[in-house]
């Protein structure tokens, strides 16, 4: 089985939720004429990164009756979208988060799970943290999504695996930093090194699709990647620049890796749970 | 550790012209104004407005006063002629002159305040007659060690050197093709005669990039930078200029009185709706 996999790096309107939509729609639209079977937009693609004091006037729910996503939804119909948002539950709590849709309806909505609050990141001030890690179904097989920080962390990677993941749908609103002798920034480094850690580790198709563009003085440093489940590099964007990334995914390798690499089958999550549980009521 | 401050100068190139570009846009503007004082700062911050913005867009001003060397307007001029950019030169002496003459007691530093604001105040009028933002010219050593006037020199509408040390800048400099005798003379104020950065701060520019390097970048402690061989007062002597000088680096604070403050939680970046 084949998937032709997109990879949307845009620069973003900070705020500005009608303009983002706008973009969104022209990318979606290249895709198709790609022939993309799914596209992937980066970390609150619909609203910019900094949010700050915006947050409440930008935020959206991913249904029909939306003025926002009932345009994502139809145009869900022709190829399957992950998008970055602000969802505010009913109880107005606001979250960071990325939908799927497919089919016209949101198959699965993750709210980021680890808000980074140090250093040049305050996301924990303004937002309300994620409390749960699932893969779900789609029609490519098992997928899992997390957004930035989620993957900084090993824990969600390795949960999404052992709930059937077999494609890892990573976006980011990676400001770039750490400039030193080398041609890659730190974090551009730091984040390509754990990509292709995670696909190598799970024999399974990590993607990354991280934004670009300014916002005062942070720069986002685009950079997708795609690893397959060797470890290897299969496709990734320019940085620094707005630029769609396809590429065609031989789902297939799925099974020669792991007939040659049976790390999943070996997996021993009975000790994992054994052991965990001793740490955790040690403490 | 090895204290290496070197950096990779294309891509700093690529992110600061592309800082430039989108930061002028987005405020709605196409042009710049850069202050040319003949030293290696302002050089640095016009090739990379001229650069982003192309050199039509790019007006460089050279504010002499009477006592300044010869060679900051000859080493200007090189910069102005090797980019074929517009220029003006207004000299600030009529202007600071007569303030001066005010107090027979004025002290070189007040001197030196008063042509560092008349500077400011001449580079924020030819904003508005050429229709472009002011680019800074502060670097990260000069900001962290507080060796500035505040709202004169530290003025600028947005400021793309202000993360690389002095001696980045030189680096940078170095690639970017600004003539030789720019980076290679001495780094001064040009304030009065004889003035250099170094002979006023005591130390060198490369001496005290490293210790900021390891204070700043890398967190080390006061402690830590003496056991990596830095001398003690002088460690503890960058590390007060640092906390001193801390209110130049801020807006000044509001008092708090209301349930929303602007500083405390009016919280937007400048690029809100852009």
């Amino acid at each position: 089985m084949k998937l032709n996999l997109a990879l949307a790096q845009i620069a973003t309107k900070l705020g500005d939720v009608e303009s983002n939509l706008e973009k969104h729609l022209e990318y979606i639209k290249q895709a198709k004429s790609q022939k993309a079977d799914l596209l992937v937009f980066p970390e609150l693609s619909l609203t910019g990164y900094v949010l700050q004091d915006l947050v409440a006037s930008v935020a959206h729910t991913p249904t029909e009756d939306d003025p926002v996503f009932k345009h994502l939804l139809k145009a869900s119909n022709d190829l399957d979208l992950v998008v970055g948002f602000v969802d505010e539950d009913s109880r107005h709590r606001f979250f960071i988060a990325s939908a799927y849709l497919s089919g016209g309806r949101a198959v699965h909505v993750h709210h980021k799970v680890y808000l980074p609050t140090y250093g040049l990141f305050d996301e924990g001030r303004f937002f309300a943290w994620g409390d749960s890690v699932r893969s779900f179904d789609t029609r490519f097989g098992r997928v899992g999504m997390l957004i930035c920080e989620d993957f900084w962390h090993a824990s969600p990677p390795y949960l999404l695996w052992l709930d059937g993941a077999d494609i890892m749908l990573f976006s980011s609103a990676s400001p770039g930093r750490g400039l030193t002798d080398k041609e890659k920034l730190e974090s551009a480094r730091w984040v390509e090194r754990v990509s292709k850690a995670y696909a190598s580790m799970f024999t399974s198709f990590v993607a990354h699709c991280n934004r670009v563009g300014f916002e005062d003085g942070l720069l986002f440093w685009g950079g997708a990647t795609i690893n397959d489940p060797n470890g290897e590099l299969l496709a990734q964007g320019p940085y620094f620049e707005e630029a769609l990334t396809v590429c065609e995914l031989d789902l297939n390798q799925l099974r020669r890796t792991r007939a040659r690499l049976p790390l999943l089958r070996d997996e021993r999550t009975a000790l994992v749970q054994k052991e965990m549980s001793r740490i955790l009521s040690a403490r | 550790m090895q204290i290496d401050l070197s950096i990779n100068t294309d891509v700093a190139h690529q992110i600061l012209t592309g800082f430039i570009k989108s930061e002028v846009t987005r405020a709605g503007f196409s042009r710049a104004v850069v202050g040319l004082s003949g030293g290696i700062d302002s050089a640095l911050s016009c090739v990379l407005a001229v650069e982003a913005l192309g050199r039509e867009n790019v007006l460089a001003v050279r504010m002499p006063y009477r006592t300044s060397s010869p060679d900051s307007l000859a080493h200007a001029e090189l910069l102005i002629e090797q980019l074929e950019i517009p220029s003006k030169t207004i000299e600030i002496t009529e202007m600071v002159d007569p303030l001066i003459a005010k107090d027979k007691e004025i002290t070189k530093l007040r001197k030196g305040n008063i042509m560092a604001r008349e500077r400011m105040i001449v580079l924020y009028d030819q904003s508005e007659v050429f229709k472009g933002l002011v680019i800074g010219t502060s670097n990260k050593t000069e900001i962290l060690l507080g060796y500035s006037t505040q709202f004169g020199d530290a003025a600028s509408a947005m400021n793309p050197i202000g993360d690389l040390y002095k001696t980045q800048i030189r680096q940078l400099a170095r690639a970017l093709n600004i003539p030789a005798p720019i980076i290679d003379k001495a780094p001064s104020a040009d304030l009065w005669d004889g003035q250099t950065d170094e002979g006023e701060l005591g130390f060198t520019y490369e001496k005290v990039d490293q210790l900021l390097y390891l204070l700043v970048d890398h967190r080390y402690s006061p402690t830590e930078c003496v056991e990596a061989g830095f001398d003690e007062k002088f460690v503890s002597g960058v590390v007060k200029r640092i906390q001193r000088t801390q209110y130049k680096r801020m807006q000044p604070p509001i008092a708090k009185l209301s349930n929303r403050t602007i500083g405390y939680d009016f919280l937007y970046l400048r690029d809100w709706g852009t």
